[in-house]
């Protein structure tokens, strides 16, 4: 508990840390966010909007004044989308991509780990094979082709599924399929590697001498220990997969808010940027905090030390 | 086992969170896709036309688009009187005007919509539509503060009187502008920049925004307190913004949207082969794409150079191999279509006339000539297009060309700060006359963005204001536009755009072509359905205003 509280109180400063190179970073762009096809005839309605949004002042007194607002919660106003506020946008879209990363962190899981078993212990060559082919496609092939492949079959040529949007949960099934056939190719293969090495151990051979069904060994004392490396990477895989959804959520207009993150740096919507950014930061950081957790949970030997 | 559990728990979280999403309710009438999200639905803060659309239908001015002409027709007010100066404009509003939640509209709600927009604090772009009012443009400029000199005033509930500092043939097109669209006062007054979020939010236009959620849809449902609301087609509309070309295709192809009607969502690589198919309809649009030139800097000071470089280029050859869409070429910067108005015609095609022009301006066969930096957006078509115009100076003129491609803002910065040798441009007219393009380029337009300035160019603008007939009206704005092209040339026009919708005319009624591809939301409806009236164009055309 000491340890989460401890965890928890580091990650105050490392935010502060981001939010600052992030404010700053971004107005290093060139190009604003009011610079568009159709200029503002009025010099003082340009003034009134910059300072309506402070974008004339001082850049540290910028940054204090979002910090002020920052700590009541507050992220500001979309400097794009003029009607609604950082907090808003985020609140429509985190749950829609949270939604879509988590289902295609369940699926690289839940395709993984047992293609990657299987190919660590597959004893006949074309099963073997075939389960390398599997993952080894899914890591080949970028998501920007695989969406429309998996469009043009299921949703256009055969009519199962739908096309894109969001609305009914039988949408989520492409989606989650694009985002998750990489990271599932990705877990596959760390299974494989991590049951092998495993495999190698010598309480394996002392398990196995003792006449252990081979299923059991497998399954009680190799499994636990060969996922390890999926465990590490499952932190880092579902930050990338909450914040990489990009092609995902652009190819079937889900509107989370991967989108945003783009659409806010090429529009210059700093609020937005600087908001999305934190809260990446903030959900980077917690996944490491629970990886760090379920490695004490699932690794007796971690506990002990 | 833990990491079983583990899972299991993944499992649970996300079918949780995937059933908790707010999927609509019950289908839509209609489904469009729109373009883009649009940055706001405010009429003082659109930034297009694809706004503008979903604008109209929710927040109506004085007049509107006609479904068919896309010319103005009474809308808020049945009718009007001109006095004889052309200046002083009375508009009679109809009788028993309400918003959508019942309450009365008056002649006040639509002075407050205008001064907000002409508000410097509103910041709006469109804001200098409404320059032709008497102080309107020294208001919106900060000069005065004081409104009652602006020429806009309630006379009672039923009237609005407006007072132009010159006359303006095309007022009452410009008063269709989305940006004029009637707004609640109370509504913005008591919650600012959020009014648009508000439960039940009173509208004065054909439909009442149901739901709006970013980058997911905009769900419109049908006013029954407008005015004309027995002719609304659709009762339930569902706006949804697209970025992805194959998305909308894929999405028009199952049948899940019945109308796709922004050009940026048509692939360029399939135009060839959409375009063989009856539901794929392209028409004239009112929109140009040019190149400016940097009128400011040496050699392109000169205008034997910008002549020059306007007869080396082969406008044929980029529409025929890049566009893809049939586009007519343009010599000139206004789009055919306006009535009573003919363009002069531009610079044809003609090395070897480039070349003399050349040889004049002191670079015999490009020779000492500096590297034109050419500055475009991203985007495969503009690319094309620049290594297309790249090849020509070289071949012809012997002068060398660097591409230069920013994104979209840096593209903007640049530009805005004549940062540039040649920058490719487009424009799109606001309202259906020669001014709308040919202000563009006078001595005080912040557009402009050429540096280039004649006050000759900007008089002739201003004595067509002042001409008794609209026959030495046109006249005047064709010499000002022969100016522009054939003499001056701070810009080279290239072609003129064209519409390109994807929409059934056995599934879908209410589109008509038109040259500003304006199409009322109200008069679109999906054929054999439970809701279906008579379309609407039919009982609205006899209304329209007749020419600019």
């Amino acid at each position: 508990m000491k340890f989460i509280l401890r965890r928890l109180l580091g990650m105050i400063p490392l935010l502060l840390i981001v939010s600052c190179l992030a404010f700053a970073l971004v107005r290093l762009a060139p190009g604003g966010p009011f610079d568009r096809e159709r200029k503002l005839e009025s010099a003082e309605a340009e003034r009134l909007l910059r300072e309506k949004y402070l974008l004339d002042a001082p850049l540290w007194k910028q940054y204090v004044h979002y910090l002020s607002n920052l700590v009541q919660g507050d992220l500001g106003n979309s400097l794009k989308h003029r009607n609604h506020s950082v907090n808003d946008i985020i609140a429509q879209g985190l749950p829609v991509s949270l939604a879509l990363g988590s289902m295609a962190f369940a699926f690289s899981l839940c395709w993984g780990i047992p293609l990657g078993c299987l190919s660590a212990t597959a004893k006949a060559p074309g099963r073997k094979m075939l389960a390398d082919a599997a993952s080894m496609m899914g890591i080949c092939i970028p998501a920007l082709v695989i969406g429309p492949i998996l469009v043009m079959v299921f949703a256009i040529k055969l009519k199962w599924l739908p096309v894109a949007l969001l609305s009914s949960p039988l949408h989520f099934v492409l989606p989650v399929l694009t985002l998750g056939i990489y990271y599932a190719g990705r877990v596959a293969r760390l299974t494989q590697q991590g049951i092998e090495a495993t495999l190698q151990s010598e309480f394996i051979l002392t398990a196995r001498s003792k006449g252990l069904p081979e299923r059991t060994i497998l399954i009680r004392h190799v499994l636990p220990l060969g996922i390890l490396p999926v465990v590490s990477y499952a932190g880092p895989l579902l930050a990338d997969l909450l914040t990489g959804s990009f092609v995902a959520e652009n190819l079937f207009q889900i509107p989370g808010i991967g989108v945003f993150l783009i659409q806010s740096s090429l529009s210059r919507d700093y609020p937005m940027i600087v908001g999305l950014v934190l809260v990446y930061a903030l959900i980077l950081a917690l996944l490491n905090l629970a990886v760090d957790v379920s490695y004490r949970w699932i690794d007796p030997r971690i506990k002990q030390g | 086992m833990p990491v079983a559990r583990q899972l299991l728990g993944w499992i649970v979280l996300c079918a949780s969170l995937i059933g908790c999403q707010p999927y609509p309710l019950a289908p839509a009438d209609l489904v469009i896709i729109n373009g883009k999200e649009p940055e706001s639905l405010d009429p003082a803060i659109i930034s297009g036309q694809a706004d503008g659309r979903i604008v109209s239908a929710l927040f109506e001015g004085l007049t509107r688009y006609n479904a068919e002409t896309g010319l103005a027709e009474p809308s808020l007010a049945v009718s009007w009187e001109i006095d004889s100066t052309g200046t002083r404009y009375r508009f009679t509003l109809r009788k028993n005007l309400r918003w959508s939640d019942g309450s009365p509209l008056s002649a006040e709600d639509i002075a407050y919509s205008w001064r907000r927009v002409l508000e410097p604090a509103t910041a709006c772009d469109y804001a200098s539509i409404l320059y032709c009012i008497q102080n309107a443009e020294a208001f919106n400029r900060g000069e005065i503060t004081d409104f009652n000199k602006v020429g806009i005033r309630a006379n009672g509930p039923d009237e609005l009187q407006v007072t132009l500092h010159k006359p303006t043939p095309f007022f009452l097109h410009i008063c269709c502008y989305p940006a004029l669209g009637t707004v609640p006062r109370s509504v913005i007054e008591e919650h600012g920049d959020r009014w648009l979020l508000q439960p039940d939010l009173p509208t004065s236009g054909s439909y009442q925004l149901q739901s709006w959620r970013l980058n997911d849809r905009i769900r419109l449902k049908r006013n029954d307190a407008y005015w004309d609301h027995a002719q609304t087609q659709s009762r339930i509309v569902d706006i949804l913004p697209t970025n992805n070309p194959s998305t909308a295709l894929n999405l028009y192809e199952s049948g899940e949207v019945d109308v796709v009607w922004d050009k940026e969502l048509i692939p360029t690589e399939l135009v060839g082969i959409l375009r063989q198919r009856e539901d794929f309809h392209t028409a004239d649009f009112f929109g140009t794409y040019f190149l400016r030139i940097n009128t400011t800097k040496p050699p392109f000071s000169d205008p034997n150079v910008r002549l020059a470089l306007a007869h080396a280029i082969d406008k044929d050859r980029l529409v025929d191999k890049i566009t893809g869409a049939d586009e007519p070429t343009a010599s000139h910067l206004v789009p055919a279509g306006i009535p009573d108005y003919t363009s002069p015609k531009g610079l044809a095609y003609d090395p070897s006339k480039a070349q003399a022009l050349l040889r004049k301006a002191g670079f015999p066969d490009g020779k000492g000539f500096p590297p034109i930096d050419y500055l475009f957006n991203s985007s495969k078509l503009h690319e094309q297009i620049a290594v297309e115009i790249q090849a020509m100076w070289q071949e012809h003129l012997g002068i060398r060309t660097q591409l230069r491609q920013l994104e979209w803002k840096s593209y903007f910065q640049d530009q805005g700060n004549i940062n540039y040798d040649v920058s490719r441009s487009s424009w799109i007219g606001d309202y259906i006359a020669p001014e709308s393009f040919l202000e563009v380029f006078t001595s005080v337009s912040g557009n402009n963005r050429t540096g280039w300035s004649d006050p000759a160019y900007d008089l002739l603008l201003k004595q067509s204001g002042m001409a008794p007939s609209t026959d030495e009206r046109m006249a005047l704005l064709k010499q000002a536009e022969s100016m522009l092209i054939n003499d001056a040339a701070p810009i080279i026009p290239l072609y003129f755009f064209v519409s390109m919708e994807y929409y059934d005319t056995n599934r879908v009624t209410g589109i008509h072509d038109n040259i500003r591809a304006e199409h009322p939301i109200r008069a679109i409806q999906r054929r054999n359905k439970s809701n279906s009236k008579k379309p609407v164009a039919a009982a609205t055309q006899a209304n329209g205003v007749s020419n600019p």
